[in-house]
């Protein structure tokens, strides 16, 4: 037992010594707020995924520390005039990580994999652009008919619905990237695996211990290994954030992705410049129930939206950790013009004269009040916005009760349509479009919990995605905006997201940028 | 024989008279049921007397630190100007403090509208804002306000809510739920222990058995789903809390009445025809209040522990209530930065927990007849 | 005694039936599941996700499937994580929450016994109110507030250890996350132990070995020990459950991978067959933990026998 306990001290040392003395691997320890669901690109969905897929595989485009779109495993593209078809060359001499070239059919066994029902992949639709992928998700056609083809190995060609303008700024999403087909066939479901999984990008797989943390290593067969500076990153999953920021100052976490807002003028004090805020491509929201009265009355909508002090909201309740909202699409998109409503630019007093006049015409004020519940789901920002609304819309006659449920309760009942009068919800860009967002008040859309629903808006939608010229495109969308979103609110935006990162001055290389994307591959460590 | 029929009520008068002397005796559970006592009252009458409501948010204090002394603090008042006067999009040109009034100097490109007056008066720190003076051209303006007081002694949270006002209410909630939930789980734990104590036989195998099958049953997914499926409505969340809770008091009421049973003076007044009834008011019920009343201290306390566990995973009372556990919750997520948040609830909390887990233990040995 | 173990295993199983049973309806009566998200499905992705994991089947079959899968002991896949099964789950989080909980225990078991024994043998002194004290304040400070203090002082400002994380299992990186399960465990144990203590120095056979002669130390370690510490291995039993399947706050504050989490976070991700694999594990750590301590008290009690 002894002997044993000292073996095993002298080992743990010596370990630590080869680590810190002899090699000097550079390690960078990064906080994920969440640990990804699975590692397989086709099985994931969220940012936190996103983050460590990026490291391991690499799409047909990729992006720069910027942000910005530049090829990966591609080396070049072509597009046809009529914008529909797409042929990539690939990059000669990129291979996975067990040296085996990357193919075309390995693309088109991706592809097919992502759209297959059988795989169940959450984020098929980011091919839906792609000639019959969505039929393919229905399962009305096999995955065979996929509109994808292998010219040859290094030569891959896609056929489009439509011309798509943001096509390629899709591609750079982790549900497009893809795996080896000889990986998958040998290892099934398992391939995910530490040890079995095979990759393209600058990292490798080494560890992933749920709830502790993914160890990646770099991949020597890279193509660009020899500008990749950072030897192993370690994702550390930080859900209590208050946790990570103690483990951030005791030099446990280079980075972190989240910050507690509600702590952020300590913070500001402490940390100085690696606090990174800055705008996020994403939208808080408040829906009403526009099918049921009295919400259907788009007055009355209007009313309520213009009580909202948004400004406060920014300020106090988000410490300026987000930006006051008056359009559903952020600002951002290049080419696009952002709609707001027509009291964006009106002072809160002129806001709340206008919102006055309405209620009294419907009868609503003090002495007459309106109840209405506002839904929202466990978080404790989400609930300082709700208090703070139903203070400033109290002594307008409004009266608010606040339904907190959690995340799966909160979205079941939206997803259902269930009864409620207001809820909250909110949308991350997936890429850097308009119509990412716009589409979800389009008839019918999954994620329209407002339900509504109007042909003009959907009309406008329609022409947006067959439009071949990308300028007359964005003025599409931008109509559509005016309408569904500035004109009947079909959803109230309420505040912009900004991502807020912390960075230790040791990382260079981390770069701000609206996607709030930092490969590691871009960064070095001193 | 007669004798042994009348003498148990007299007994019992004896055992609570001398349980009582001995209570009383006990200075630390004396203490803790007169600190109990005053809390209680607090947190009831408290907020009617505290000059702020629970749910009134300051907008220009939010986060503030306990103080003895008004606010706002004369280095505050800046900052309050400069909010006020950017809010009405006017800019400002100069602020004095004068005979306890403040005078804004403000400047705009376009003539400025004298509704700015209510830009003022809505921060939480002017009242009584007007126009002194106005220039000729309507661009530049003098107003004039009145520096409203208002005291935090406990500080402010996030959402610039009266600390001290909000750790009374919440108080409130704590100490309710607590004792409803202790409630319900001992009455339930009474009439099931004793029914399957007295019925015995198969029913008591098939009671208990029930019993052994939800002890092995997960407690905390058990409150989650039923936190999740009653929505978050307390009083039916905490009827549930207590429904779980039950079944240690179950089982000691069971075991308190099996020995009871077998007593001999019980068994004499049934041969002696004295009714069920009566022979549960009289022997049983004064025998089995003493285990009850000690457990019950017991149980309330680790209802309130439960309920801030709960609140730490978010399924807590709903917004704008609060109770202890949610207040506290939030403070730890403060620390460092607002170490206020954090001390003052859990200072109400642990001190409450405190004085009931003294008066359990002076229940218990008051009433623990072995001790005699 | 043998008989008795195993007649008790046997009985383990319809109580594991029932509990499967009541826990699988139970979480299908909540709102909501697993592919609920702030990013919507639509709806043929979330028909082919039900496909993939028969949740399109009807209730009934599902239930059978799972029992079925169970008894050839398959917890199945997981909904959230699906590069991992249950079983896999747990093989990564139990070892780490076996340790901490154990640790925990033994501590908790050791100093808490010995602070009852220091304050039953002073009773109302100075060290019986100190030790009654601290006992309580450990018991009524919750968790998620002692664990940040700890982090603050001995991580950041002391630099002891460090404020997170299980390092693979290294010593100090326990040291956190065990104290703060202990505390509140010491502080029951001590009480519980000055009580029995208390009340078995008192006992006729204490007295009568006193009027014999023997010498306290004699006296307390072989007799009155051994009658106080009852209650104390009863407590235990339940105890040792729930320590050692791991706490939730503990895990989440200090970012340890145990299974603590587990059974809290898949109640609220609808992750319906993680749900179930907790409530198995969990039934049969209480089941067997009440067994050990019925074999504890006839090994520490003489008179109790079970045939």
């Amino acid at each position: 037992m002894n002997m044993n306990f000292k073996s095993w001290l002298v080992g743990t040392t010596m370990l630590a010594m080869t680590a810190s003395g002899a090699f000097a691997e550079v390690v960078l320890n990064r906080g994920n707020s969440m640990d990804p669901e699975s590692l397989d690109p086709h099985k994931t969905s969220t940012v936190n995924e996103a983050n460590v897929i990026r490291d391991l595989f690499m799409g047909l485009t990729v992006q720069d520390a910027k942000a910005a779109v530049i090829p990966g495993a591609a080396e070049s593209w072509t597009v046809s005039d009529d914008g529909k078809v797409y042929t990539f060359k690939l990059r000669t001499g990129a291979t996975w990580s067990d040296g085996s070239p990357v193919t075309a059919n390995d693309f088109v066994f991706a592809w097919q994999r992502l759209t297959d029902p059988a795989t169940g992949a959450e984020y098929a639709y980011m091919l839906a652009p792609v000639v019959n992928a969505e039929d393919v998700t229905a399962g009305k056609k096999k995955p065979a008919e996929l509109g994808v083809k292998a010219v040859d190995d290094m030569t891959f060609e896609v056929t489009l619905n439509a011309p798509t303008p943001y096509f390629l700024e899709m591609l750079t999403h982790q549900a497009t990237y893809p795996v080896s087909k000889a990986n998958i066939e040998k290892f099934g479901a398992e391939f995910s695996k530490p040890g079995n999984m095979v990759s393209n990008g600058a990292y490798t797989l080494a560890e992933f211990v749920p709830n502790d943390h993914i160890k990646l290593m770099k991949n020597p067969k890279f193509y660009d290994a020899a500008n990749v500076k950072i030897d192993v990153v370690n994702f550390i999953p930080t859900e209590d954030k208050s946790t990570a920021m103690k483990r951030f100052e005791a030099g446990e976490l280079d980075m972190n992705d989240d910050l507690p807002t509600e702590q952020l003028a300590d913070l500001k004090a402490k940390f100085g410049n690696d606090l990174k805020i800055g705008p996020y491509l994403g939208t808080y929201y408040y829906i009403f129930k526009i099918p049921k009265a009295p919400w259907d009355n788009v007055k009355l909508r209007h009313a309520i939206s213009m009580l909202i002090d948004r400004d406060y909201l920014a300020e106090k309740v988000w410490s300026n950790t987000m930006i006051p909202s008056y359009s559903f699409v952020p600002p951002g998109v290049s080419g696009y013009e952002t709609r707001t409503t027509d009291y964006a630019e009106m002072s809160q007093i002129d806001r709340e004269e206008a919102a006055k006049k309405v209620l009294g015409e419907l009868g609503i004020g003090p002495d007459k009040p309106l109840k209405m519940e506002i839904h929202y789901n466990t978080s404790e920002n989400h609930k300082n916005t709700a208090v703070a609304i139903q203070e400033q819309l109290k002594p307008f006659g409004i009266e608010i009760s606040l339904v907190n449920t959690d995340g799966k309760t909160h979205y079941g009942l939206l997803e259902q349509h269930g009864d409620f009068d207001v809820a909250r919800a909110g949308w991350i860009a997936d890429y850097k479009d308009p119509a990412n967002f716009l589409d979800l008040c389009k008839t019918g859309a999954g994620n329209n919990y407002s339900e509504y629903s109007n042909p003009e808006y959907d009309g406008l939608l329609a022409k947006a995605a067959a439009a071949t010229d990308p300028a007359e495109r964005m003025k599409d969308l931008s109509d559509a905006e005016a309408i569904g979103v500035a004109r009947d609110l079909c959803v109230m935006p309420l505040l912009y997201y900004s991502y807020h990162d912390i960075v230790s001055p040791k990382v260079k290389g981390w770069e701000e940028n609206v996607m709030d994307v930092h490969p590691t591959r871009y960064m070095s460590k001193e | 024989m007669t004798d042994i029929a009348a003498a148990p009520p007299k007994a019992g008068r004896s055992l609570w008279a001398d349980a009582w002397a001995r209570l009383k005796a006990n200075k630390a559970a004396m203490v803790s049921a007169y600190y109990l006592v005053f809390i209680a009252v607090l947190c009831i009458a408290g907020p009617w007397f505290t000059p702020h409501q629970f749910t009134t948010i300051y907008q220009d204090y939010n986060r503030v630190p306990p103080s003895l002394s008004a606010y706002p603090k004369p280095e505050m008042l800046d900052l309050a100007v400069t909010d006020a006067v950017r809010r009405s999009r006017v800019d400002l040109l100069s602020w004095e403090q004068k005979d306890g009034k403040i005078y804004i100097t403000v400047t705009s490109a376009k003539p400025i509208d004298e509704r700015m007056t209510r830009y003022i008066d809505r921060s939480s720190v002017f009242e009584g804002a007007q126009i002194v003076d106005k220039s000729a051209d309507g661009l530049k303006v003098i107003l004039s306000a009145e520096i409203e007081r208002k005291y935090f002694f406990f500080g402010t949270d996030n959402s610039g809510r009266d600390l001290l006002t909000r750790t009374l209410v919440a108080g409130r909630v704590s100490l309710a739920i607590g004792l409803l939930a202790g409630l319900v789980a001992v009455v339930i734990g009474v009439l099931y222990g004793a029914a399957a104590g007295f019925l015995g036989g198969r029913t008591d195998e098939v009671l208990m058995r029930i019993v052994d099958i939800l002890y092995s049953l997960p407690f905390i997914f058990f409150v989650i789903m039923l936190v999740v499926f009653f929505g978050r409505n307390f009083v039916l969340m905490f009827l549930a809390v207590g429904a779980v809770l039950w079944l240690d008091m179950a089982r000691i009421v069971r075991g308190q009445a099996l020995s009871i049973k077998r007593q001999e003076y019980v068994q004499a007044a049934e041969a002696l025809g004295v009714t069920r009834t009566g022979i549960l008011l009289r022997h049983v019920v004064p025998n089995l209040l003493g285990p009850v009343v000690i457990y019950m201290t017991l149980l309330v306390p680790q209802v309130i522990i439960l309920e801030s566990f709960l609140s730490f995973l978010g399924l807590g009372v709903q917004e704008p209530m609060a109770s202890w556990g949610v207040l506290i919750s939030q403070g730890a997520n403060n620390m460092p930065g607002a170490n206020w948040l954090l001390f003052f609830p859990s200072l109400f909390l642990t001190t409450t927990l405190f004085a009931l887990n003294f008066i359990g233990d002076g229940l218990r040995d008051a009433l623990d007849p072995k001790d005699r | 005694m043998l008989r008795y173990v195993i007649r008790r295993l046997l009985t383990a199983i319809p109580t594991l039936f029932v509990i499967v049973t009541i826990s699988f309806f139970l979480m299908r009566v909540a709102p909501g599941g697993p592919f609920n998200q702030e990013k919507g499905l639509n709806p043929d992705i979330k028909a082919n996700l039900e496909r993939v994991y028969h949740l399109d089947e009807s209730l009934l079959m599902q239930y059978l499937r799972y029992l079925w899968n169970l008894v050839r002991g398959d917890f199945g896949p997981t909904y959230t994580s699906p590069d991992f099964t249950v079983a896999e789950r747990f093989a990564n989080g139990l070892p780490v929450s076996i340790q901490l909980g154990g640790m925990a225990l033994i501590l908790a078991l050791l100093i808490g016994g010995a602070l009852g024994i220091i304050a039953a043998l002073h009773q109302n002194k100075w060290e019986d109110y100190s030790v009654i004290a601290t006992a309580t304040a450990g018991s009524t400070i919750p968790t998620f507030v002692i664990a940040p203090l700890f982090q603050l002082f001995f991580a950041l400002s002391l630099k002891w250890f460090p404020v997170g994380g299980w390092g693979d299992g290294a010593l100090i990186n326990k040291v956190g996350p065990v104290l703060t399960l202990m505390l509140p465990q010491l502080a029951i144990v001590a009480r519980l132990m000055r009580g029995s203590m208390i009340e078995s120095l008192h006992s006729h056979h204490i007295r009568t070995a006193r009027a014999l002669g023997l010498s306290d130390y004699a006296i307390i370690i072989r007799h009155a020990l051994r009658g106080a510490l009852l209650p104390v291995v009863s407590y235990a039993g339940p105890a040792a459950a729930a320590l050692l399947t791991g706490s939730v706050i503990v895990e989440t504050i200090f970012s340890i991978p145990g299974v603590g989490r587990e059974f809290v976070f898949s109640a609220l991700n609808r992750d319906y067959t993680m749900v179930m694999g907790t409530v198995v594990v969990i039934a049969l750590f209480t089941i067997s933990f009440n067994l050990i301590v019925d074999i504890l008290y006839a090994v520490v009690d003489p008179r109790v026998r079970y045939d």
